[in-house]
């Protein structure tokens, strides 16, 4: 059951990142293409869309993979999925937080968590590079060369602390001109 | 519904409209908003909460705002809080889907796309490098951070496994060296 599976998917997505925002990105790529939900270059689409609307980041991809995978009632239930663990987890640690900032295995486990994320954070970073940059339809030598040069100029860009919106702004402009030339 | 169960779902719903790219740019709204304006929480006491939110699973935002729901109203603020902060993406987001479905398969808007793909591995790259100047790097971070890379890219081991293992492996770290500590003072 579809529903059941958005929920339980997302519920699982929830519970196990910390960090918030990117640190999902990992987990949403392992839990739901295995799921083929949706595609890669749906959810890197997607990414753009979720930095231009306000909101935190898993909020908005749990609602846009629940709603284009089962309508309405497959968002709401992605989006309470991902949202519930923290809910409840929140709930029962807001009676002693004062103890569990201050708790050894919390400061251990965070020690392991924060590297973990960082590596697969990079490791989602490569994949997701080498199907943007050599897609399996439709690649060519000059769909290599333009994604290279927006990569460079937007990252160039973003180490000057642009906007991110701006940032894709200015990415789509590029797309729009460069798919407009003809024999690129 | 008492008016501070409004109050928290108003106040929330703002913070969730209001923030662009989630999580930490979150953190400055809130502070101004339960904070200063409605002093819900005191200067210290927020300094916790963001504690709290990066150190339990799930998004900062839902975090922070169940945290903040409860003390200020019990368990029915706390829902009213995170209804308020998740209520606005869940509304634009369906509508842009709606959008989306009916746009994206003209040419121009692929082509936008094709930039916009590259320009958000730029954004990916811009955290990550972030997030790798906050870590501590020692010899123990930077071998859980090319160990997870390399299980994940070479292996394709699923992330939460990875995610489980690293943080037992810093509990049983940390331990170690406390112990280590301890030996060497006595």
């Amino acid at each position: 059951m579809i529903f059941l599976e958005l929920f339980w998917t997302f519920f699982k997505i929830g519970l196990f990142t910390f960090g918030g925002g990117y640190a999902m990105l990992p987990l949403i790529r392992s839990e739901v293409s295995a799921h083929n939900w949706i595609s890669s270059d749906d959810i890197i689409n997607f990414i753009a869309v979720s930095e231009s609307t306000p909101g935190p980041f898993a909020i908005n991809i749990a609602t846009f993979i629940g709603f284009t995978t089962a309508g309405i009632p497959g968002a709401v239930c992605a989006t309470a999925g991902v949202v519930i663990p923290s809910f409840v987890i929140i709930l029962i640690v807001a009676g002693f937080y004062e103890k569990f900032n201050k708790s050894r295995i919390v400061k251990g486990a965070m020690t392991g968590l924060r590297p973990a994320v960082i590596g697969l954070i990079a490791a989602a970073l490569v994949s997701l590079g080498i199907e943007v940059f050599f897609p399996a339809e439709g690649g060519s030598l000059s769909h290599t060369l333009i994604s290279v040069a927006v990569f460079a100029v937007m990252s160039f860009l973003a180490f000057k602390k642009k906007n991110p919106i701006l940032i894709i702004v200015l990415s789509a402009v590029a797309g729009i001109i460069t798919g407009c030339i003809p024999g690129l | 519904m008492d008016s501070k169960k409004k109050d928290l779902f108003i106040t929330f719903a703002k913070i969730g409209l209001f923030t662009f790219g989630g999580g930490y740019a979150m953190i400055p709204l809130i502070q101004k908003e339960v904070v200063d304006n409605k002093k819900w929480v005191s200067d210290k006491d927020i300094l916790d909460v963001v504690a709290i939110a990066e150190s339990t699973p799930g998004p900062i935002a839902v975090n922070a705002a169940t945290f903040i729901g409860k003390k200020v109203a019990g368990p029915a603020g706390a829902l009213m809080a995170t209804i308020g902060v998740v209520l606005p993406s869940f509304v634009i987001i369906v509508a842009i889907s709606f959008v989306l479905e009916t746009f994206q398969h003209l040419r121009i808007v692929q082509y936008a796309f094709r930039g916009i793909r590259a320009g958000v591995l730029a954004l990916i790259l811009k955290a990550l490098f972030t997030l790798l100047k906050q870590c501590k790097k020692d010899v123990f971070s930077i071998a859980l951070m090319s160990l997870t890379f390399a299980a994940s890219v070479f292996l394709d081991i699923n992330a939460i496994i990875l995610i489980i293992c690293c943080g037992v492996m810093g509990i049983i770290v940390t331990s170690y060296r406390r112990g280590r500590e301890k030996n060497d003072i006595s």
